[in-house]
């Protein structure tokens, strides 16, 4: 029998159980997340170049990013370019590699291998990868295509085709999503396909009423993912642009972010451009905003309960 | 595109169709398996090419003579080896894979460390808040680095005269890591509270029951995490760029491979040989570790 008393020293000991265990974590959200998050709030409503103290400046940086920054409305636009396209295309294709995948029955492991790797590759290497194969004058996929009659574009150097280049890259990689939809395609009940089946449904059918049904909340957390990867693209797009502009790597020459025509840059770009190259960190950290704000708008989007995404409790 | 070039093999039927049928309609079914069977494998095999020509491609083009890369011929005319050596040769390649090590190694041996008990509390404990918990670890997962980058630039940097080192991106990591305290929660989960409660009725107090009884039973999770860790830090250019853009002695491979192209070489085969040299320890890591990999790959997605 435990007395009120020995009650509260249990509970208390279990709390602080608790706290040290969670102590690494509590530290560092507080250090690294908490603390920088308030500052970038301050910080964009100060002048500040790094050098001379800061100084409050009111909302003269938000005012600037959004009607005299010329950079900040193009970037939003490709981001959202980004956002919508890419995603798509990620999981439409991720989808039928996953089918395609639990049909084949000769040689299972070597296929999945060959869909994972190229997730697997580092960034900067496959950007520098796909410049090179798409490079217009003497890229192999162009000569290819050449060879095959088919009138090849630009990719990274016309601005037209540049996101649709980083797209295709994007596309490439499409290992992460094939196994999850892999996992997810396994896990629909045989005896609703066999239902399906004595209903006389076709293909489509089938796939339309059974297998999406079933999988949704899996597309859903594929494609909001998607779109949170998607926001925070800035490796690719940056090392496209450079590469494809002949800007002589990372010498700390200034060069013009974007390249071709602007239509490369991406949100987290401008941090990097008004906080490190303009030195203008009150500008910054009014696009870092913007991009926390719609960061955490999708994040809510997949926490909610009713989409079954990601939940807290069992 | 790649899918232009297709030649799909027509390999082996699994079962002889010649095979004397019982019935006209169970010969009409196994053709139609047959059928079936050819037309998986000929868009498994499109669809292999697809992912697999790209590093093909970057292979040859590696071996080739730098005038060679200028023109439309894609098989090496002599195949020249020496390239990789020539890799090897420039200034700060080696540097850069020492710092890379260094950043990936200690990295995820410190953001595991110090994540397991976080992730342990989160799966197993019931305490007040732990649903919070759980979705400001998801929060500061999906947080892009951009967000925070200018504070935490000048804390390291103006405060703590860190920068042009890659320790600003070390330490942090001895903290938790959100992702790894996030995947391993997931793993966690999976673990029967019944091992748990066998091991305190055993007299284990938590501590005990999470190196005896957890630890040993979560190895595929952290060997998930520790992997994604390590890939995460050797992919990463963003951090490197902030920190040690300054000081090429702590650049490391992502970082520097772009500057490859430019500043010490504009030949696409040394370039395209170093971009291999940078890819290559992922691959090979994967194909003794796959299914680590693709468990870690399922647990963000569907295991709740």
């Amino acid at each position: 029998m435990s007395t009120p008393y020995t009650l509260r020293a249990k509970h208390r000991r279990s709390a602080l159980r608790t706290l040290a265990f969670l102590s690494p974590w509590l530290i560092g959200f507080c250090v690294f997340f908490a603390y920088p998050l308030i500052s970038t709030v301050s910080f964009s409503f100060t002048h500040y170049d790094g050098f001379s103290p800061a100084t409050f400046s009111g909302l003269k940086n938000w005012s600037y990013v959004f009607n005299d920054y010329p950079l900040f409305w193009p970037a939003l636009r490709n981001t959202l370019w980004l956002v919508v396209v890419m995603v798509a295309c990620r999981v439409v294709f991720g989808l039928g590699i996953g089918m395609l995948i639990t049909k084949i029955k000769t040689g299972v492991g070597v296929f999945r291998t060959l869909f994972y790797l190229p997730y697997l590759a580092p960034p900067v290497a496959a950007t520098l990868g796909f410049v090179f194969l798409l490079n217009p004058g003497t890229g192999p996929v162009n000569s290819l295509l050449g060879d095959l009659g088919i009138p090849a574009p630009d990719w990274f150097t016309d601005p037209s085709w540049s996101k649709p280049a980083l797209t295709l890259l994007a596309v490439w990689g499409v290992g992460d999503l094939m196994v999850i939809f892999m996992a997810a395609l396994l896990d629909v009940p045989k005896e609703q396909y066999e239902a399906a089946d004595l209903d006389g449904a076709r293909a489509w059918h089938k796939f339309r009423y059974v297998t999406l049904p079933n999988i949704s909340p899996i597309v859903m957390f594929a494609v909001v993912t998607g779109v949170i990867q998607a926001m925070q693209s800035y490796t690719q797009p940056l090392v496209a642009g450079k590469v494809a502009s002949g800007v002589i790597g990372n010498s700390g020459q200034p060069f013009e972010p974007g390249y071709p025509d602007k239509s490369t840059l991406t949100l987290p770009q401008l941090v990097y451009n008004l906080g490190f190259q303009r030195f203008d960190y009150g500008s910054a950290c009014v696009v870092a905003l913007v991009l926390f704000a719609l960061s955490m708008a999708f994040t809510a989007l997949l926490m909610k309960r009713r989409g079954g995404l990601i939940q807290a409790g069992e | 595109m790649s899918y232009a070039v297709e030649t799909p093999k027509t390999p082996k039927a699994p079962e002889a169709p010649e095979a004397p049928a019982a019935t006209p309609a169970a010969r009409t079914a196994r053709r139609k398996a047959l059928l079936q069977w050819i037309a998986v494998h000929s868009l498994g095999v499109a669809a292999a090419l697809f992912f697999v020509l790209p590093f093909v491609f970057l292979l040859l083009t590696s071996l080739m003579d730098d005038q060679q890369t200028l023109t439309r011929d894609l098989i090496p005319h002599h195949w020249a080896w020496s390239n990789y050596r020539t890799v090897f040769e420039v200034p700060g390649f080696l540097t850069w894979w020492r710092n890379t090590l260094l950043y990936a190694g200690l990295g995820t041996v410190l953001s595991v460390v110090s994540s397991v008990p976080v992730a342990y509390a989160l799966a197993k404990f019931r305490f007040r808040g732990r649903n919070l918990s759980l979705m400001l670890v998801i929060s500061m997962m999906m947080l892009p680095p951009q967000v925070i980058i200018i504070p935490m630039y000048l804390f390291w940097a103006r405060q703590l005269d860190l920068s042009g080192t890659l320790w600003p991106l070390i330490i942090p990591l001895a903290f938790g890591d959100a992702f790894t305290i996030f995947l391993l929660r997931q793993f966690l989960m999976t673990i029967p509270n019944e091992y748990l409660d066998a091991a305190k009725v055993d007299g284990c107090g938590e501590f005990r029951t999470l190196i005896k009884v957890v630890l040993p039973m979560a190895r595929p999770g952290i060997a998930a995490v520790a992997l994604f860790q390590f890939f995460y830090a050797w992919n990463d250019y963003f951090g490197p760029q902030i920190y040690a853009s300054d000081t090429p002695a702590s650049w490391t491979l992502s970082y520097g491979l772009e500057s490859f192209k430019g500043a010490h070489h504009t030949d696409w085969n040394l370039t395209m040989a170093a971009t291999v040299l940078v890819m290559a320890p992922v691959i090979l890591v994967f194909f003794f570790a796959q299914k680590a990999f693709v468990e870690g790959v399922t647990l963000t997605g569907v295991k709740g």
